[in-house]
């Protein structure tokens, strides 16, 4: 498997898993399809840069601070639609970028070595 | 009549052993190791200004067989043309009859010196350079026969260098057809030495006890490349617990299962239950360094989840951070 695929796929269970539990906050759970659907895109789009990032920087601490920058961007971004929950929003988001950075540096196949 | 004291006789003997040089391009520098059958000199190599190995059989040695033995090993040599097999500059008889090989002069330490120092991972990797010149040899035909730690050198640079191939014998090659023509021709050689009388003794029971195969002890005819095997494997033993082997000791409680089972089948008696070439043994041990499963070794569920854990423990840790973060989350949450 790739690491782009690695990511994506990785980005977009960790991404399901972090919108499912929203499920346990009262409150969203009117709204708890389109978080899910919401937080799987953000996993997606992170696996995706995060993965295309692994290809091209073979470092697993450069992986992983781009990782967790990804991932807290992103989901800085989502708490600002959201209009707060800084913390419970940003924190597993940045977790989320932290391991698939950590897993597309460590795990995946990187692009094959061309012959010159 | 007076006789002579053992300084004197002992100086007589030594003098005896000194190759007459004259005539060669060679200088002698010194003595630098002595065995059944002749000694090894460091010279200098006055054209090409270096320092070489001479190994001079003596001259009380049955000098037509052994010399033939002697250019054996050196024809070998010749063939083998490996970074991990000392290589051999030139052969033939000096001006007293004695023959003489000339082979590089290896400064390092025996495997036995320089393990001492190494951690286990260093040592297992050091075990697959050993076991490279050896496929290499196997591959062309040739058996080594006397494997063991002191005829394994590992220069100043830490190449790993295969010494001592006076034992070694003509197998079966498992190349293609064509690239045999080394074997072929050293063995004519050898199958002269089995007719000189002296056959069974050059041919098959030589070797070191611990390490010698238990075939190669019983003095079988049909010794083949796995007697190395078993040899690899007690030198495996001897780097992992730092004794010579024949079985594990009791002390090797704390080598790793994987490992011990690796020794194990490499030195089963039986030959057919052994690795059948020296690249299986480093795969199991390469599949040991990578924290993968050991074809050696069946290892139960719970040795598994372990191996897999040690292999990824930071992806687990990982994982498993964020996985508590999220139940505490949760828990938060209903409050």
């Amino acid at each position: 498997m790739n690491k782009v695929l690695l990511g994506l796929l990785l980005g977009a269970v960790l991404g399901a898993i972090d919108g499912t539990t929203a499920w346990f906050t009262p409150e969203a759970r009117a709204e708890i399809a389109g978080i899910v659907i919401g937080s799987t895109i953000k996993g997606i789009i992170a696996g995706i840069l995060i993965g295309v990032f692994a290809r091209k920087v073979h470092s697993l601490a450069l992986g992983i601070v781009f990782g967790l920058g990804v991932g807290l961007l992103l989901a800085f971004i989502v708490a600002q639609m959201q209009h707060g929950y800084y913390f419970q929003i940003m924190l597993p988001g940045g977790m989320v970028g932290l391991i698939v950075g950590y897993a597309t540096q460590r795990y995946g196949r990187g692009p094959e070595l061309r012959q010159t | 009549m007076k006789s002579l004291s053992d300084k004197v006789v002992a100086r007589l003997q030594a003098d005896m052993r000194l190759p007459d040089l004259s005539g060669t391009r060679y200088n002698l520098l010194r003595y630098l190791a002595g065995g059944g059958m002749g000694s090894v000199w460091l010279a200098e190599d006055t054209l090409l200004k270096r320092r070489v190995a001479l190994k001079v059989l003596d001259l009380a040695a049955p000098a037509d067989d052994l010399a033939v033995c002697l250019l054996s090993e050196a024809r070998i040599l010749a063939g083998l043309e490996h970074p991990g097999i000392v290589p051999v500059h030139d052969a033939g008889t000096l001006a007293d009859g004695r023959a003489f090989c000339c082979m590089k002069y290896v400064e390092g330490e025996t495997l036995a010196q320089h393990i001492a120092t190494l951690n286990l991972p260093d040592r297992l990797r050091l075990l697959e350079r050993i076991a490279e010149p050896l496929d290499f040899a196997h591959a062309r035909g040739f058996i080594h026969r006397d494997l063991k730690p002191d005829n394994v050198m590992i220069g100043a640079f830490g190449e790993v260098l295969v010494m001592d191939w006076g034992l070694a014998k003509v197998g079966v090659s498992t190349l293609e057809a064509g690239e045999t023509e080394i074997a072929t021709a050293v063995q004519p050689m050898q199958n002269s030495l089995r007719v000189t009388g002296q056959g069974s003794v050059l041919g098959n029971i030589l070797g070191t006890p611990g390490y010698m195969s238990p075939e190669q002890a019983r003095g079988d005819m049909e010794v083949d490349h796995r007697t190395d095997i078993f040899s690899l494997g007690a030198i495996l033993t001897f780097m992992l617990t730092g004794s010579a082997p024949g079985e594990l000791p009791a002390s090797s409680g704390s080598v790793p299962g994987p490992l011990r089972a690796i020794c194990e089948k490499a030195m089963a008696a039986d030959p057919n239950a052994r690795y059948q070439a020296a690249r299986e043994m480093t795969a199991d041990i390469t599949h040991y360094l990578n924290g993968e499963p050991v074809s050696a070794y069946p290892e139960s569920l719970l040795e598994r989840s372990g191996r897999v854990f040690a292999r990824h423990r930071t992806a687990v840790v990982l994982v498993a951070v964020y996985l508590i973060m999220r139940v505490l989350f949760i828990l938060f949450a209903r409050r």
